[in-house]
């Protein structure tokens, strides 16, 4: 089948008053629930696209300065919620894989803030994903997605994660429209508490 | 990790003179910027313009151009670049966080709750 051009039939457009692009950005391992959290709450059947990045290295050993050059590609998909005529919230899946920081900056600077998305039989998967957002300054909140198996106490995987109390820590189901719902209100929340504790500690 | 690969990007990446006139700038492009179209398409024109004039006829953000005409992002902003300029095309930019600043605007998350509570 014709993906790309049934996709075209089917656009969604946005209203003509659309002015304001928002971004929140779901990072987590392979397979984790990403696509699966977006496309519980987008207006739009979650699509894909991808960036580049061609760096020039020079060699370490390499007095001529040869240049040699690297690509780094890193696919994404996304889904987007109309929030009012002209706010548009854009929800970005990303894998947390390393090449895929090289490109944070380009693609998600500005961005609201992060959901890390935790499959709770892999948390070790998370620790990069975690350290890479402190490092990018950007605000986070944890969601542990349920696989079903052993229910994980959250105190557990709070320690497992060396997550400061300060951050929110959820149960979810990415399947379920009202708890993805329940995992964005929780960041906003989280970054509402953050700007709160900014502006009376000048 | 020891490579630092973003610093060593140059600053002239990419950068054109086109025919003596300031070139509307890439990085200014957010993904999520909205493109509408101020004209229609002419013919002649290069077939990747006329497919993202034809999409914008309303606000379309850059990433959906991108993965409608399956070049990555930063293709996409190039092409927009050349629109910009001849005024094919204007860009609705996101009024968010700038650069320096840690949080978003409260005003700002208020209205995105309301919008989420709404789902
Ligand atoms: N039991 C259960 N399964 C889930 C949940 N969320 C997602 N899944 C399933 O897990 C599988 C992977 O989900 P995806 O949404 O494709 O995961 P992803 O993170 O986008 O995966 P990649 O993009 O390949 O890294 C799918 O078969 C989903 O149906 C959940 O909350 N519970
Ligand atoms: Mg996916």
């Amino acid at each position: 089948m014709d993906l790309k051009s049934s996709e075209q039939a089917t656009r969604t457009p946005l209203r003509s008053t659309a002015a304001n692009g928002l971004k929140i950005v779901i990072v987590g391992g392979f397979g984790v629930g990403k696509t699966t959290m977006v496309r519980s709450v987008s207006e739009i059947r979650p699509l894909s696209t991808e960036e580049t990045m061609t760096r020039a290295g020079v060699g370490i050993d390499d007095p001529e300065g040869v240049q040699n050059k690297t690509t780094t590609t890193v696919a994404f998909d996304f889904g987007r919620i109309s929030l009012n005529d002209e706010m548009v919230l854009y929800l970005f899946g990303a894998p947390g894989q390393q090449r895929f920081w090289f490109l944070w900056d380009r693609l998600f600077s500005g961005t609201l803030g992060a959901v890390v998305l935790v499959d709770t039989r892999r948390v070790e998967d998370s620790w990069y994903a975690i350290d890479r957002l402190e490092h990018h300054k950007t605000p986070f909140i944890v969601a542990l997605n349920d696989f079903g198996g052993p229910v994980h106490g959250l105190e557990n995987v709070r320690e497992a994660l060396s997550l400061s109390d300060g951050i929110p820590l959820i149960h979810c189901d990415a399947r379920r429209r009202d708890s993805s719902k329940t995992v964005l209100i929780t960041l906003v929340n989280h970054l509402y508490a953050l700007s709160d504790t900014q502006e009376s500690t000048p | 990790m020891t490579s630092r690969p973003v610093d060593r990007e140059g600053p002239d990446r990419l950068y054109v003179v086109t025919g003596g006139r300031s070139r509307a700038d890439e990085s200014t492009i957010d993904i999520v910027s909205l493109i509408v179209s101020e004209c229609d398409p002419t013919p002649g024109m290069q077939s990747e313009h006329v497919k993202i004039l034809r999409m914008c006829r309303t606000p379309t953000a850059v990433v959906e151009i991108s993965s409608e005409l399956d070049l990555p992002v930063g293709v996409v902003k190039i092409l927009l670049c050349d629109l910009l300029d001849t005024g094919r095309i204007t860009a609705r930019h996101p009024s968010s966080t700038p650069a320096w600043a840690q949080l978003p605007d409260r005003e700002i998350l208020k209205q995105v709750l309301v919008g989420l509570e709404k789902l």
